[in-house]
């Protein structure tokens, strides 16, 4: 992307102004690297964004923005329901309310090393992975809307964990408004067999080592010291999150012309906030983000039976669990007045600073915890949330590296053979169902997240608490 | 002629069917489709499905089609490595030939979630068609 197409505001932020149909300026959070590193379709992207009936203040892509569909993956849009404000299903993404959630183990790296192997196999052997995997939940009708309406909250009455995972959650884990008449008998029947599954491409579940502590009093707050092994789990609402992406982005092509919304790219179908559509997309939606909670604490489940047969002496609770594809009702400030809108996070973390009444008490003095997921053999991240970002992206920061290579090309230049010799002699061990798809996902196929991160920290998106390295990773 | 390839995008990856009639292209993006998952050399055509879709035009015709056969993948565990499609005014009857996904034979590379509208086109140049588009994996 070509840096003289933006005005420079900071070191950091670079500005597209409102400029043809454009209602808002877009502005991108980057160094000047990473903004050459980017596709020139992401500019494209967050100016279609900007014009969008009812976006409010700027369209704005993260550090880690890279070509998605409609908006930028690393996209954040804020929409005013009383100005005529949109949902986009293209904004939310096939993958809803896809994320990452970390547990605590209470292990240090020097407790895994004798058990490493065997905790590599026993993962890879509990955690359904991959396309053709399936659950051992098999959810009739009944069961299916209960857990669309109850989310992480359902899981745990079904036994799944425990009611304190529920308070390190978004939403203490259930997402309100969701409606699952709206979800068809396709997504719910694709669904059926998927509970408990990690799925595949960039998901992951990794068992983690502290490498780093970059902020010893959150830190502390967080539960994370130097050297601790963590379990992070990325992946999002399945089968049924594809379908429901499916079939409304669809009907929203459909629709647009009804509600005379000109689109500057049919990916980005929309309909207002407050017409038949939006609302049914939103009950759809937010089912949807309930199934990507339940989904994650079934898995969580099952890492902590692993872990317990092998570690009987260790208790996991968890960290946080974040999403990063979802819209969301939320209150800002909008000039000197408060707003209720709806912002979509395509790609993008929700981080409320310190203070936000929707953040836990135990931790509302440092922030929101912000899980930023690397790839095999790369780093992650732990973060929270800053009063600055709450100003600059509506409390958003990015959600993981970014893709620097695309897979067509990534399988071409690298054997996934090689790549799972290469991480296990680095003492990484990979378990995967697919050698190509190992390759596809090779770490040099991704940008540098410590780069994404350092930019994210410095402009105030998000703040450095903690460096992760991984141990093990089982890919789908 | 017909043959089908993938093409690059940043996240996901393109797939572009190529060949001498619309339906034709459209039967070699559906094998492009199961490339990104598994070798078609690999899969079986044991188990037969019939598949239908309606679209108001071809470029959301083929969005329908690759849907349609990306749910039967999920909802069925089933993989294609062959693909019958007939059109008529906006309305395609398709079928299928493939077999049980196994993991430990096939290893699935990945799981399409959706075919979506970016770098979508269905177009005619000279003597073949072309159906192409991304698919989110």
């Amino acid at each position: 992307m070509n840096p003289s197409d933006f005005e420079r505001l900071s070191e950091f932020e670079w500005q597209l102004p409102a400029t043809r149909g454009m209602h808002v300026p877009a502005i991108i959070y980057a160094d000047e690297a990473l903004l050459l590193a980017m596709d020139e379709k992401v500019r494209e992207q967050i100016a279609n964004v900007a014009m969008l009936p009812g976006i409010v203040r700027a369209s704005y892509a993260m550090p880690d923005a890279h070509w998605g569909y409609g908006f930028p993956i690393g996209g954040v849009a804020a929409f005013d329901p009383d100005a005529g404000g949109v949902i986009t299903a293209g904004g939310v993404g096939f993958d809803i309310s896809c994320g990452v959630r970390c547990l605590l183990t209470g292990l240090k790296a020097v407790d895994l090393a004798a058990q490493q192997f065997s905790l590599a196999e026993a993962l890879f052997h509990a955690i359904p992975a991959g396309m053709g995997s399936t659950g051992r939940l098999w959810l009739s009708m009944a069961e299916m809307n209960a857990m669309l309406m109850g989310g992480a909250r359902w899981a745990v009455q079904q036994g799944y964990g425990e009611e304190v995972d529920l308070e390190r959650i978004e939403e203490g884990g259930q997402v309100q408004g969701a409606d699952p008449q709206w979800v068809s008998d396709l997504a719910k029947k694709r669904q059926r067999d998927e509970m408990g599954t990690l799925g595949s491409g960039n998901h992951y579940l990794e068992v983690q080592r502290v490498v780093s502590i970059l902020d010893e009093r959150i830190a502390k707050v967080l539960g994370l010291s130097q050297d601790d092994v963590v379990v992070s789990i990325h992946c999002g609402s399945r089968g049924l999150g594809h379908q429901i992406g499916t079939e409304f982005m669809k009907q929203m092509v459909e629709a647009a012309s009804r509600y005379q919304i000109m689109l500057p790219d049919r990916e980005l179908a929309c309909a207002p906030i407050h017409s038949e559509l939006g609302r049914n997309y939103l009950g759809a939606m937010r089912a949807a983000i309930n199934c990507a909670l339940a989904n994650r604490q079934i898995l969580t489940y099952l890492v902590r039976k692993v872990f317990y047969r092998i570690y009987p002496q260790v208790r996991m609770p968890l960290l946080y669990d974040v999403s990063h594809n979802t819209c969301k009702l939320e209150e800002h400030e909008v000039g000197s007045h408060k707003k209720q809108l709806y912002i979509h996070r395509k790609g993008a973390t929700r981080a409320f600073g310190p203070g936000h009444p929707d953040i836990p008490a135990f931790l509302r003095a440092v922030g929101q915890p912000v899980l930023i997921g690397g790839s095999m053999g790369t780093a992650s991240y732990v973060l929270t949330g800053t009063q600055r970002g709450m100003k600059l992206a509506f409390g958003s920061a990015c959600h993981g590296a970014g893709r620097a290579m695309s897979r067509h090309a990534a399988s071409r230049r690298w054997q996934g053979r090689k790549v799972v010799d290469e991480l296990a002699s680095q003492g990484i061990l990979i378990r995967s169902p697919s050698f190509r798809g190992v390759a596809e996902e090779a770490p040099g196929a991704y940008k540098d997240v410590s780069s994404v991160v350092e930019v994210a920290d410095r402009v105030g998106l998000a703040h450095k608490v903690a460096k992760l390295a991984p141990m093990v990773c089982i890919k789908g | 002629m017909k043959h089908w390839e993938h093409f690059s995008h940043e996240a996901d990856m393109g797939i572009r069917g190529i060949g001498a009639t619309c339906a034709e292209a459209f039967e070699q993006a559906a094998l492009g489709l199961t490339a990104m998952v598994t070798d078609l050399e690999g899969v079986k055509p044991l188990v037969h499905v019939e598949l239908f879709c309606d679209a108001p035009d071809n470029d959301l015709l083929l969005v329908d089609w690759l849907n349609t056969i990306i749910c039967e993948m999920a909802t069925r565990h089933l993989v294609f490595s062959s693909y019958e499609v007939r059109l008529t005014n906006g309305h395609l009857d398709g079928s299928a030939w493939g077999e049980k996904i196994d993991p430990l034979r096939h290893h699935p590379v990945v799981e399409p979630k959706g075919a979506t509208y970016t770098c979508l086109t269905v177009h005619r140049e000279g003597e073949i068609w072309v159906a192409q588009c991304v698919v989110d994996v």
